[in-house]
């Protein structure tokens, strides 16, 4: 090509849509990107492809019937979803549930949470293409799957906690179980290290790649591991401790490197941080009953109630307005992937179409939880 | 030479650490009674679901085809879809009284989202959770169910 022929070629912005059933985009989520050759100069993400309407729908359920919704906001941790609404209406009403109900709750937040951080892991190497990872992240979620299944009968839409306790008491092999799954992880997670974390092409694609500094994080509203990434601390499980997390001790991950590799790994210690925790409660829950009777008719008193969680991807919290009738008034979830998606045009601004693909992935988006 | 002694060795340390990766795929290659796989649906017959599994709802019918539904409505009312719909009809007991008994109840099994509220709030435990799962079907009418068994009656004993 000539010198002169090159100058006519003229460069132009494109808008290009990305989604919504893109594979990387993990559900019917819709991008639009501006880009000049392959630079992202802007993202659009267009939401509510799935909208289901479940705020709405809660104002005609009545109190107990409204954990089990919940479930199918974020379906990957599920069981914080439904602990937040129970501990919210718990709160309203005074009600004051055993200590055995409250190990047992965060026992099983941090076994979903460690389920959702390897569905989040097969995916994010799957993003980066790397299928292998998939599979064996996919095998050890499995044995989490299992102890949820043969506790309480499900496997995603677990509906377990209800207000004032737990739906069943644990299985009488739930804590052998999770006894041999903890062994048989301890010795699984290096493997995700060393198929996936040392590899120089994921470290290349993901090292340096889609900074975000603390103060961006905390105007974003970004909470979570993505957050965590970026220094900034904001555990619920620290800060506002609920349920049993007054009783452990663990570390917050920190990292102040604020890339997708620090977000990746920051996941990967609170699996380890998870599995202390576990270990800390397992042995120790007491005897007692597994839930408190409510009144056939929950009725919460008149007022305003709020309460957080810190769920798999973030800080997820309930707000309740009551006017003392069975169902509430209005009722408003503040779910963490809205946030976190809110940010990923600044995040991936400038970047490359390949690096918008590793960034979304280290958010760890689900659907349903931003279009509720 | 810097630039390129830096260049040798980011490619000797690349495949160093692909090696590493293959290290662990390779140890299952050669182990392949580590890798867990179901052969479903060859595996149908030994596959056991848990007991608590939640399948879908059902009512158990004694040897006499009796069960223990005493038509209260409790469970349509704690069903936050609708799936179950009761429908009663009212006898006359010998002594004069008149006694409401349960005639249909009516369970869409393609409405229930399977959340065990109707279980759980049942006060004579009528109703239990199947450990089936295989729902599919030809047509959905068929999966708009009778719980109780035609020519049923409730059990002795049991007060609403
Ligand atoms: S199944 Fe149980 S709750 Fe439902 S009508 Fe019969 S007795 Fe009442
Ligand atoms: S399991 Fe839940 S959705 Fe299904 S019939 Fe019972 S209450 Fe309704």
């Amino acid at each position: 090509m000539g010198e002169a022929e090159q100058d006519r070629i003229e460069t132009q912005e494109y808008l290009v849509n990305m989604g919504p059933q893109h594979p990387s985009t993990h559900g019917v989520l819709r991008l639009l990107l501006k880009l000049e050759g392959e630079i992202v100069h802007h993202v659009d993400p267009h939401i509510g492809y799935i909208h289901s309407g479940i705020e709405k729908m809660c104002e005609s359920l009545t109190y107990p019937q409204i954990p089990y919704l919940t479930d199918r906001m974020d379906y990957l941790s599920a069981h914080m979803n439904e602990e937040a609404v129970c501990l919210c209406i718990e709160n309203a009403l005074g009600v004051e549930v055993p200590d055995r109900v409250k190990y047992i709750r965060t026992i099983f937040s941090e076994l979903q949470r460690l389920a959702s951080h390897q569905l989040w892991w097969c995916v994010m190497g799957m993003d980066l293409g790397a299928l292998t990872t998939f599979f064996y992240g996919l095998r050890d979620r499995e044995k989490i799957l299992d102890i949820f299944e043969e506790t309480c009968g499900a496997r995603l839409t677990l509906h377990y906690s209800i207000p004032g306790g737990l739906m069943f008491d644990i299985h009488p092999n739930f804590r052998n179980r999770v006894h041999e799954f903890l062994n048989y992880f301890r010795e699984k997670l290096p493997e995700y290290d060393q198929l996936l974390t040392g590899n120089v092409i994921f470290q290349e694609r993901t090292r340096g790649i889609g900074i975000f500094p603390r103060e961006a994080v905390i105007n974003y509203g970004v909470t979570g591991p993505s957050g965590r990434a970026s220094g900034f601390s904001c555990d619920v499980r620290k800060h506002h401790p609920y349920s049993a997390y007054p009783f452990v001790s663990f570390q917050e991950a920190l990292d102040d490197r604020c890339d997708t590799l620090a977000r990746y790994k920051v996941r990967i210690r609170e699996m380890w941080e998870s599995m202390s925790i576990i270990e800390q409660l397992i042995d120790n829950i007491p005897e007692g009953d597994y839930q408190v009777k409510l009144k056939g008719v929950v009725k919460l008193p008149e007022g305003e109630y709020f309460q957080r969680v810190e769920s798999a991807r973030g800080d997820f919290g309930v707000f309740i307005i009551s006017d003392g009738k069975k169902s509430p008034y209005r009722l408003k979830f503040r779910s963490p992937g809205f946030s976190n998606l809110s940010a990923l045009h600044a995040m991936s601004k400038g970047w490359k179409i390949a690096d918008l693909v590793a960034i979304m992935s280290s958010l760890d988006l689900v659907i349903p939880d931003i279009d509720r | 030479m810097r630039a390129i002694w830096k260049y040798l060795s980011d490619v000797l340390k690349g495949i160093w650490t692909l090696i590493q990766g293959m290290r662990v795929t390779g140890h299952y290659f050669f182990r392949p009674w580590l890798i867990v796989t179901q052969q479903y649906p060859e595996n149908r017959r030994k596959l056991v679901m848990f007991e608590r599994f939640r399948g879908e709802v059902t009512m158990p019918h004694n040897e006499n085809n009796e069960h223990k539904c005493t038509g209260c409505g409790i469970c349509e009312i704690s069903c936050p879809n609708g799936s179950i719909e009761i429908i009663t009809a009212t006898v006359l007991l010998p002594d004069g009284k008149k006694k409401r008994i349960i005639d249909k109840h009516i369970y869409h099994l393609g409405m229930c989202s399977l959340c065990n509220l109707c279980v759980k709030n049942c006060p004579s435990d009528a109703i239990v959770m199947a450990q089936t799962f295989e729902h599919a079907v030809w047509d959905r009418t068929q999966l708009t169910k009778v719980l109780n068994r035609p020519g049923s009656k409730i059990m002795e004993g049991i007060k609403e």
